[in-house]
């Protein structure tokens, strides 16, 4: 599905991941975790391909065919979509607008229309969010409601979802967590996060755990639990 | 129109497209007595506009050109023809056209939806209005709107008692010169009561090359009217310069709301020179929408004289200038009573090296006393070559209760947009379209439907078309 190839990256001068070789199946779930600074976001950043994350060895290979260089447009048309950590506000564009422009000749604007309605209802996302500017006057929570809206509608193969669980409260993180459960069939979810709660909804296949940029352990769901209760240095001690 | 033509249009217009056209009369180049008394002739006109003409003509000559603003040197008068007329007299419906200027407005895109639903087409073609087509209805309200020539002959009395007042020909070199040369554009009468249900449109173009365009449009609404007049410009591209000097007057009686909207896309070597301005009586509401896309040159500042006790006026205005081009543009606001409002939002997006200026001018008169005047300038750079200024000046000579505001902010389309943006398949150069899109909205809103479709369709175009 999605290789890492020894990968590197940095942003400017300094190197932020070191050496990462990771290989993503389909219909798996992956929680990647990792202390503030570990590189979590620079991994759904290089994946999608922002242009101020430069590679400076290994590969991104997609379905068999090497990314590295590819930009970023090229990638999401091929399946590949990140949900942002901090949503961005667009001025003057509806999130209709946006997608219909992201899918311009592949549907029905009418249909798209009536999709964006549908999934709204069921993320609960109040109705004038979705006449206003994108994110516009939007919670934390309702932010990250849209940008899984977003995701949804693109329906891609591998979904990065960047601290969906950030600044999102009780109710919020339910109805978002049990959403990724829903749609999960058929794709590759890598939640990067800080905490399990969101995992209470979506149970991981595996956790990856990041330290100063390196891939230190891959386990199963139950790594998440035995940091929650010793933290990431009792990894450190096991390594 | 179908389709084919709207993709024709598009590749066109890049180049420019110039369609053959039989003139009856075209006046020698450059400007004298003699060139003004010879319009004046062919048009038949009574004395008393001859006599206008001529005392408008030594104004110009008299005038220096402005000191201010962007370099206006390039402009040869010499070589400007001044008037010509293209067919001999008008015609009563869009068949009997001959078939070139059809042609013309077909490539324009003159929307067919407006023959079916609205008001009448008035579209000027060169100097002389060919087409003109009203709708019954708006007659029998006693709604006048026909060209500005055949208002001097058939309304005399209301034509002697606007023309010229609220923008003598001494205002300024350009109005000068329209005052002398002027030729077609549109009259608008509308009697007191009287809420006109559509939007009134006119269409104008420049067809000749290295021929000046010089209309002239007074529109008269009594109090408690309402009317919408809609105009949409377009000009094919030629090699050496064209000159555009409008002048637009609008009478605003008390309680009577006007709302006069611009779309326009002048082709790059326009100069584009217009004076604009409103008369706003008590309770009274001026609206200006005033989108400018291409030329060469602009420089507009559609203005609202606030006379009355609380008067209104609006100026929203969006600026687009592109490499090579200057949007002087901006807005005048003169409080001369009390407890008057005025609203400017300005929208300004330079790219390639294009440059946008804001220029306005808010008056608060001694006695304007709760007056509020609220001013927001939003500038958009797509490049580092691009440039965009702001000058806005405020002369607020009361204090008592009156309320300014102003804002201006400058921004760039950043990195962080473009990415986010494209993770979700969108690729650059249909982002920044999009983000302009957006930018632009708040105006764009405002402006009937079907010329913001066209007003979308022509940023697009300019988003696509780089030429660097």
């Amino acid at each position: 599905m999605l290789k890492l190839n020894n990968l590197s990256v940095s942003v400017g001068k300094k190197q932020i991941l070191s050496n990462i070789d990771f290989q993503f199946e389909p219909d798996k779930v992956y929680a990647v975790m990792g202390p503030n600074g570990s590189g979590k976001s620079t991994l759904g950043y290089s994946i999608a391909g922002h242009p101020a994350y430069e590679v400076t060895s290994g590969q991104i290979v997609f379905n068999n065919e090497d990314i590295t260089e590819e930009e970023p447009e090229k990638r999401a048309e091929k399946g590949i979509f990140l949900s942002f950590q901090s949503p961005l506000q667009i001025a003057g564009v509806t999130v209709f607008q946006l997608l219909r422009l992201a899918l311009e000749g592949k549907v029905d604007p009418l249909e798209l229309r009536n999709k964006i309605n549908r999934i709204a209802k069921e993320l609960k996302i109040r109705d004038e969010l979705l006449n206003r500017s994108l994110n516009e006057g939007a919670s934390g929570g309702e932010r990250k409601k849209l940008e899984l809206l977003q995701a949804v509608v693109l329906d891609p193969k591998f979904l990065i979802l960047d601290e969906i669980d950030t600044g999102v409260d009780v109710d919020a993180l339910k109805i978002i967590g049990s959403y990724i459960d829903k749609i999960k069939k058929g794709r590759t979810i890598v939640l990067i996060t800080h905490y399990n709660r969101i995992l209470k909804y979506i149970k991981p296949d595996y956790v990856l755990v990041l330290v100063n940029g390196r891939l230190v352990k891959v386990g199963k769901k139950d790594l998440a639990h035995q940091i929650e209760e010793q933290g990431y240095e009792s990894l450190n001690s096991n390594l | 129109m179908s389709d084919t033509q709207q993709e024709d249009i598009k590749f066109d217009y890049k180049y420019g497209f110039s369609v053959p056209t039989k003139y009856v009369y075209k006046a020698d180049k450059g400007l004298s007595d003699e060139v003004v008394k010879k319009i004046s002739y062919y048009k038949n006109e009574p004395a008393w506009m001859r006599d206008f003409r001529l005392k408008s003509l030594s104004v110009f000559n008299s005038k220096a050109m402005p000191s201010w603003g962007p370099d206006l040197s390039e402009i040869d008068f010499e070589s400007i023809t001044y008037y010509a007329k293209p067919i001999d007299n008008q015609v009563r419906s869009w068949e009997d056209l001959p078939d070139e200027i059809k042609q013309t407005y077909d490539k324009i895109g003159v929307p067919k939806a407006e023959r079916d639903f609205l008001a009448g087409v008035s579209a000027q073609f060169d100097s002389e209005v060919v087409y003109e087509n009203m709708r019954k209805e708006i007659a029998k309200l006693g709604v006048i709107f026909c060209d500005m020539d055949t208002a001097v002959k058939k309304y005399p009395k209301i034509v002697k008692k606007y023309f010229g007042k609220l923008i003598p020909p001494a205002d300024n070199k350009f109005a000068a010169l329209n005052s002398a040369v002027w030729s077609g554009g549109s009259f608008v009468y509308v009697p007191k009561g009287v809420k006109v249900p559509m939007p009134l449109q006119a269409y104008f173009r420049i067809n000749a090359e290295s021929f000046g365009q010089f209309e002239r449009t007074l529109i008269i609404a009594e109090e408690g009217s309402f009317v919408h007049y809609v105009e949409g410009c377009t000009a094919p591209i030629y090699t050496t310069s064209s000159l555009h000097a409008a002048v637009v007057e609008i009478f605003v009686h008390p309680k009577a709301r006007v709302r006069y909207t611009t779309v326009q896309n002048w082709s790059s070597n326009v100069y584009n020179l217009v004076t604009k301005r409103s008369r706003v009586e008590e309770s009274a509401v001026m609206e200006w929408v005033d989108c400018n896309i291409g030329s060469k040159v602009t420089m507009k500042y559609p203005s609202c004289y606030l006379v009355g006790e609380y008067a209104r006026g609006e100026v929203l205005s969006i600026a687009y200038a592109n490499e090579n081009q200057i949007q002087d543009t901006g807005a005048k606001m003169m409080h001369l009573a009390a407890n008057t409002k005025s609203r400017v939002v300005s929208k300004s997006i330079s790219r390639q090296g294009g440059r946008c200026s804001y220029r306005g001018l808010v008056n608060v008169s001694p006695g304007a006393y709760n007056s509020s005047v609220f001013v927001s300038c939003d500038a958009l750079l797509l490049d580092e070559k691009s440039r965009t200024d702001t000058y806005p000046y405020m002369k607020i000579r009361e204090q008592q209760g009156v309320e300014i505001q102003h804002e201006a902010t400058v921004e760039r389309i950043g990195e962080e947009k473009l990415f986010y943006l494209a993770s979700r398949g969108i690729d650059k150069q249909s982002a920044e379209g999009l983000l302009v899109q957006g930018f632009v909205e708040p105006v764009a809103k405002e402006i009937p439907l079907e010329y913001a479709v066209e007003l979308n369709r022509l940023l697009k175009v300019e988003m696509a078309g780089s030429v660097g």
